[in-house]
């Protein structure tokens, strides 16, 4: 009888509910990126990648460079090189000089700091998301996550210009409409699709650990803190049944 | 040595008599410890009260520590959050013990208000203990919610509109009361502000005092417990009951194990998925708040899903409000509802059983169905459940009286 | 009666066991919450090092700058100030700087690495004003017998041209020394101690 009250609750509850998904990451078009934020040559190369293509635009203010340098087995003299091209201080957050009306001014849209994408978006988005750039019917850029979101790929020199091949779609109304099936590289740029690819998974890697730093350290810390309180909870249980052979 | 420590023994009692003398220290130790009998036969579910208050004094304390850094203006509060994520020194940890702990809270009430339910603790004469326990549930509810607004980010923003707003549904008094609650004419820094004394100060002296009468009024009837049964029935020579031993030490040593576990737990989900899949911290929350742009998908943390899918399911806006209001209105009266002359599960008959366990899968399956988007074939399942959900309050007064029940036993069994 | 005494040398030892290693883990605990106290990256970011140019300064010049929310004065000193210093040392309260506040690698009189330039942090120890900078030798209303130095308007507690304090006012201390080191020999820099002091 209770195996079968178990089983029935357990049935009902579990009932495939469509679309329950707390994320938006597991939509279409979204790939499985890899992203590895323990790959410290990963994020070095993310962090790389980043200032040099994206920080034009795209602040991420809630970061410093120490403490980058710090987290990245970066040196100081390394990053104030290669990584600051303002004159920010090595304590200093990673703002830009763009000011925020002006960049909407000549975008539409101000360039959103990025500071917090990889907790918002997560990795696999932010991979699929540098992947999906192509130019379209209208000869401008387009994306398959953002459809005509006015960022430019930024990233062409390297991945090259890929264009979309469609095909024919019916829908149930009886409608056809095109879809695209597959991209094809119309313009080779300077890195092969993979050489591509680990370029666009650095930069979610990096993405994912600039949102939170602290996810590096907390893990570490947190085997430590469930460890003690394993050998403390035995302790306390061992206390706990000493006291209760009275009882009964 | 054996000198020394006896005179350091005599030291530490005149210090106690002399405490004694101006406070009622070692009168209070013996009535709620050594001299508070309870019954031998607590199981699992009798260790959420102590980690209920375990949870408070953790959410205080990281509260408080928080609150140090945090800035309670719409211009800085999203990037004061972030501060303590980053430029404070372990300020991470502090951040993560408060989510996790709102989220744990509301695990550990949710079971023992569940305990209740199997055991009948809301019965006499413990009804105003119920009574008190439904407030502070309440109230818990609101300091969830006042504290979710505080980061400031997308949900924080979204959330307080869609909730304020339903008081707009109120006839007449609608609009200016949602006026009066933001304190402005849309959600702004005047209303984070608010929200953020009352979260901070107001509602927690609130919940403190209620948390002493709650205590309070158990100590004044003693436990129930998994049989039932009244332990005070059966007395021994000293008036002490037969099934009854000291809460101290068996308790408090039973409780320290307790402790243990939580902490385990919550150690598990703090420092290695403070996220939860996004239950306990929402994906959107990551994005600074914007009058402009609604997220895709508008929708409570976990704790309130259930009661926001009673919402959903009803397609008229003020009806919606009542009948939610009405779902947890109508947890206050169920020691009135619940007409059985026996207690506990374990002697009520098999139909009991069944309008429990409907019950249980109609909240937790409302609550899923509260965080998924509301498509017409979830509406529905919504308001099949919601059904099942006051039916239970329904069925439970007119089967109570006249259900099938066993025979309770004279002494507690396990 | 026996298992009874077994029974209590076990319950001691069990409590005694879970109290220590309660303890141990209350303590363990409690320390990144004290340290969340501690000046934020913020803070630290705000509170950086600050460089200072030395060559436009003048001799007997007194140059100002903010430091960690203080004010760091920088004097440059002629021969004839730093040959005074050992005038005053029996008005002084701690001509040795035997109880200032000072960096292990500040020594002497003139209480600087380099003798020609004074490096001080300009709070009177007394209760926190700036004095003002009075480096004329000669009679002042506060001192008929004045070598030159810094005296502070709000309760006239007084010091020399090495920030060492007078007996008799009410500041007890010398003005103190920030940590500060040489880039090159016109640029100072506030905050950094030369390699490898302490």
């Amino acid at each position: 009888m209770k195996k079968l009250v178990i089983t029935l609750f357990l049935a009902v509850l579990l009932l495939p509910l469509s679309s329950l998904t707390v994320s938006a990451a597991a939509g279409a078009g979204v790939e499985h990126s890899g992203a590895n934020i323990g790959d410290t040559a990963s994020l070095q190369r993310g962090a790389k990648w980043y200032v040099n293509y994206c920080m034009g635009c795209h602040s991420i203010s809630y970061m410093r460079y120490n403490r980058l340098a710090e987290d990245l087995d970066l040196s100081e003299d390394l990053v104030m090189q290669n990584l600051v091209f303002s004159n920010a201080k090595y304590a200093d957050t990673m703002d830009i000089a763009m000011h925020p009306d002006q960049a909407k001014a000549w975008f539409g849209k101000t360039p959103p700091d990025l500071s917090l994408i990889g907790r918002s978006r997560g990795a696999d988005w932010l991979y699929s998301y540098l992947k999906g750039f192509y130019k379209d019917e209208n000869g401008e850029w387009n994306n398959t996550l953002l459809p005509n979101a006015s960022m430019p790929h930024v990233l062409w020199t390297l991945q090259g210009i890929q264009t979309p091949v469609y095909r024919q779609e019916t829908s149930a109304g009886g409608f056809t409409h095109e879809v695209i099936d597959h991209f094809e590289l119309t313009t080779p740029g300077t890195q092969s699709p993979q050489e591509y690819e680990e370029t666009a998974r650095d930069i979610a890697a990096f993405l994912d650990y600039a949102g939170e730093p602290a996810k590096l350290k907390r893990k570490g810390v947190g085997v430590w803190v469930i460890m003690f309180l394993v050998l403390f909870t035995l302790i306390a249980y061992l206390l706990k049944a000493e006291y209760w052979r009275d009882v009964h | 040595m054996a000198k020394a420590a006896s005179s350091l023994s005599r030291k530490a009692n005149a210090l106690l008599n002399w405490f004694d003398d101006r406070l009622p220290v070692t009168a209070f130790w013996n009535n709620v410890m050594t001299g508070y009998m309870a019954p031998k036969n607590f199981n699992f579910w009798y260790y959420m009260g102590s980690l209920a208050l375990l949870v408070l004094v953790i959410q205080i304390f990281s509260g408080i520590l928080l609150a140090m850094h945090y800035k309670p203006s719409a211009a800085e509060a999203f990037a004061s959050v972030e501060y303590i994520m980053r430029d404070v020194d372990w300020g991470w940890l502090i951040r993560y013990m408060h989510t996790t702990g709102a989220s744990f809270f509301f695990i550990v009430i949710y079971l023992h208000m569940f305990r209740s339910l199997l055991y009948g603790s809301h019965k006499a004469p413990r009804e105003l203990l119920w009574v008190f326990g439904m407030f502070i549930y309440v109230v818990l509810m609101a300091e969830a919610f006042l504290g979710y607004i505080l980061p400031w980010g997308q949900m924080s923003y979204w959330g307080a509109q869609v909730i304020i707003n339903l008081f707009g549904a109120i006839p007449k008094i609608g609009e200016p009361l949602t006026q009066w609650i933001r304190g402005d004419y849309f959600i702004s820094d005047a209303t984070l502000n608010r929200f953020f004394a009352l979260h901070v100060i107001a509602v927690p002296l609130a919940l403190l005092g209620l948390v002493l009468l709650h205590l309070v009024a158990l100590r004044e009837n003693g436990s129930n417990n998994p049989d039932g049964i009244d332990i005070k029935k059966n007395k021994d020579a000293d008036g002490k009951p037969l099934d009854g031993i000291p809460f101290h030490p068996y308790y408090t040593v039973k409780d320290i194990f307790g402790v243990g576990m939580f902490l385990i737990l919550f150690s598990f989900v703090l420092f290695l998925w403070p996220e939860a899949g996004g239950m306990f911290l929402e994906h959107d929350n990551f994005v600074p708040a914007d009058p402009l742009v609604t997220p895709e998908h508008i929708k409570p943390v976990w704790y309130f899903t259930p009661f926001y899918a009673i919402l959903k399911a009803v397609p008229d806006k003020l009806l919606g409000v009542l009948t939610m209001g009405a779902s947890v209105a109508v947890l206050f009266l169920l020691p009135w509802l619940d007409r059985s002359p026996v207690r506990s599960i374990r002697y009520k008959g098999t139909w009991y059983k069944v309008l429990l366990t409907l019950f249980t899968i109609a909240f937790i399956r409302l609550g899923l169905l509260g965080m998924a988007e509301g498509t017409p074939a979830q509406t529905w399942e919504m308001r099949v459940w919601t059904l099942v959900y006051f039916m239970f309050f329904v069925l439970l007064f007119f089967m109570s009286p006249r259900g099938k029940t066993k025979p309770e036993p004279d002494r507690v069994t396990h | 009666m026996s298992s009874d005494d077994v029974n209590k040398g076990r319950r001691r030892f069990l409590v005694a066991t879970t109290t220590v290693v309660g303890g141990v883990g209350v303590g363990f605990a409690a320390v990144p919450f004290i340290k969340s106290w501690m000046p934020s990256a913020r803070a630290q970011a705000i509170g950086v090092p600050v460089e200072v140019n030395l060559g436009k300064l003048k001799e007997g010049q007194l140059l100002k700058v903010q430091w960690r929310g203080q004010t760091i004065g920088v004097l440059r000193r002629t021969e004839g100030m730093i040959s005074g210093l050992s005038k005053v040392d029996a008005s002084l309260a701690d001509p040795e700087s035997k109880d200032a506040d000072q960096p292990e690698y500040i020594h002497g009189e003139p209480r600087a690495l380099n003798p020609e330039f004074l490096v001080v942090n300009m709070h009177c120890t007394h209760l926190g004003c700036v004095p003002q900078m009075i480096p004329q030798v000669g009679p002042q209303p506060f001192d008929a017998d004045w070598n030159g130095g810094f005296y502070c308007p709000c309760h006239k507690s007084k010091f020399d041209l090495s920030g060492r304090v007078y007996s008799g006012v009410p500041a007890p201390t010398n003005l103190r020394i920030p940590p500060y080191s040489f880039l090159d020999d016109n640029t100072l820099i506030i905050g950094v101690s030369p390699r490898g002091a302490v």
